[in-house]
């Protein structure tokens, strides 16, 4: 027979470990369990995406609201179209607002920023942003400073 | 000239024999699983390699941990982003070192002592007299050795992160002044329950089975003299270590060579 302190042992040692799992969970990735938020789908189009990649984060006044779920080239604008999916519950943005690529601190990722219109109408599931603003290239800055063009 | 190739064929064709009866034997092992009574013995060896283990691996985790937060404030502050040490320590632990280190501290803690001591349950004719009793010494002796081994190395790299964590915590923020805030809230940021914390755990779950399979497959198939005895220990350790390796590069590239 085991006896009672081996047992109990391993009890604590099991205990540990799910108590570790829980800790990695919870406090280090911050896992959240409203994981599947509902959501709309919006697309913009970019003439230059820069290094916005799929499961970028979308922002409004630096919230987020939801994700980059898509990047295709529109072979007919020869544009990329971003399509991404908004929390159903922000289902208010305004019909004339624009969305820019943004970089998180000078190096950091690219995202997508809303900046809402005044418009009365809303953006419904299936609509593109008007106006847009692709990602700053520092390298084209940069080349244009150098070669003296405006 | 002609020895010498002779040896390598040897040499070659004893490594592939070697192989093919680790393969039968861990699946002869897996295939008469004892049932519940077996369970209780099984629970006896998560004691002698897991809860044994637990004071050098939460030592090591807690002093690497300690390690990675001096070592990455050092080279963050030159950059001004120090913030980012929590990030940066949690990563290294849960994706590489977590599982790695363990896996290697596991096979020098509990596989050598695994090998030897099935070894000289067979150099003692142990295993021998168990089969003359009728009792199948793989479902006695050898399954619930490995199966404790399989559950107990992924618990080990759990507590291993956890301690490492909180080390890299006691350094950076308690003694370097990092903001609390921001190095939990960094680490939550960067780091993915399912593409880190999972991926180390299912990296944790193959090396727990590597090693367990290579210390007793060591143990069993020894020369049972205290010579071999000593030898398959060294081999258990050697073999773990770089297959533990081995499998972690093409594991990472797997996980996250994309």
């Amino acid at each position: 027979m085991l006896s009672r302190k081996i047992e109990i042992a391993v009890g604590m040692f099991v205990v540990l470990g799910v108590a570790a799992l829980f800790f990695l969970a919870l406090r280090v990735s911050g896992i959240t369990f409203d994981g599947e938020r509902p959501t709309y789908t919006l697309y913009a189009q970019f003439t230059d995406v820069g290094g916005l990649n799929t499961r970028s984060r979308v922002t409004l006044a630096g919230v987020p609201i939801g994700q980059v779920r898509n990047i295709r080239l529109d072979p007919d604008a020869l544009m990329a179209e971003v399509e991404m999916a908004i929390y159903k519950e922000v289902s208010t943005i305004p019909l004339d607002s624009s969305i820019s690529i943004r970089t998180a601190g000078l190096l950091g990722e690219n995202y997508l920023s809303v900046s809402p219109g005044g418009d009365l109408e809303y953006l419904q599931d299936g609509d593109s942003f008007e106006s847009t603003s692709g990602a700053l290239n520092i390298e084209s800055l940069v080349n244009q400073f150098v070669s003296g063009q405006k | 000239m002609l020895d010498g190739l002779q040896g390598l064929g040897r040499a070659t064709l004893d490594g592939l024999a070697s192989l093919g009866r680790s393969v039968v034997f861990v699946l002869s092992v897996i295939a008469n699983l004892p049932s519940w009574g077996g369970f209780l013995l099984m629970v006896r060896q998560v004691y002698a390699v897991g809860v044994l283990s637990l004071v050098i691996i939460m030592v090591s985790g807690l002093f690497i941990g300690m390690v990675l937060g001096l070592q990455g404030y050092n080279v963050l502050i030159d950059y001004g982003s120090e913030e980012s040490v929590g990030q940066m320590i949690a990563l290294t632990l849960v994706r590489e070192l977590g599982p790695v280190v363990t896996a290697l501290l596991f096979a020098g803690r509990a596989g050598s002592a695994l090998t030897a001591e099935i070894g000289l349950m067979k150099a003692t004719e142990q295993l021998s007299s168990l089969e003359m009793m009728g009792v199948d010494p793989l479902r006695r002796v050898i399954a619930p050795r490995l199966m404790a081994g399989f559950f107990a190395m992924p618990v080990l790299a759990l507590i291993f992160s956890m301690v490492g964590i909180w080390g890299g915590k006691m350094v950076a923020v308690d003694w370097l002044g990092v903001y609390d805030g921001s190095y939990w809230g960094n680490m939550q940021g960067s780091v993915g329950f399912w593409d880190d914390v999972m991926n180390g755990i299912i990296k944790s779950i193959v090396f727990g089975w590597v090693c367990a399979w290579i210390a007793v497959y060591q143990g069993y198939d020894l020369v049972p003299t205290s010579e071999g005895i000593a030898r398959a220990t060294t081999r258990t350790v050697v073999y773990s270590s770089l297959a533990v390796l081995g499998l972690d590069f093409i594991l990472t590239a797997i996980m996250f060579g994309d």
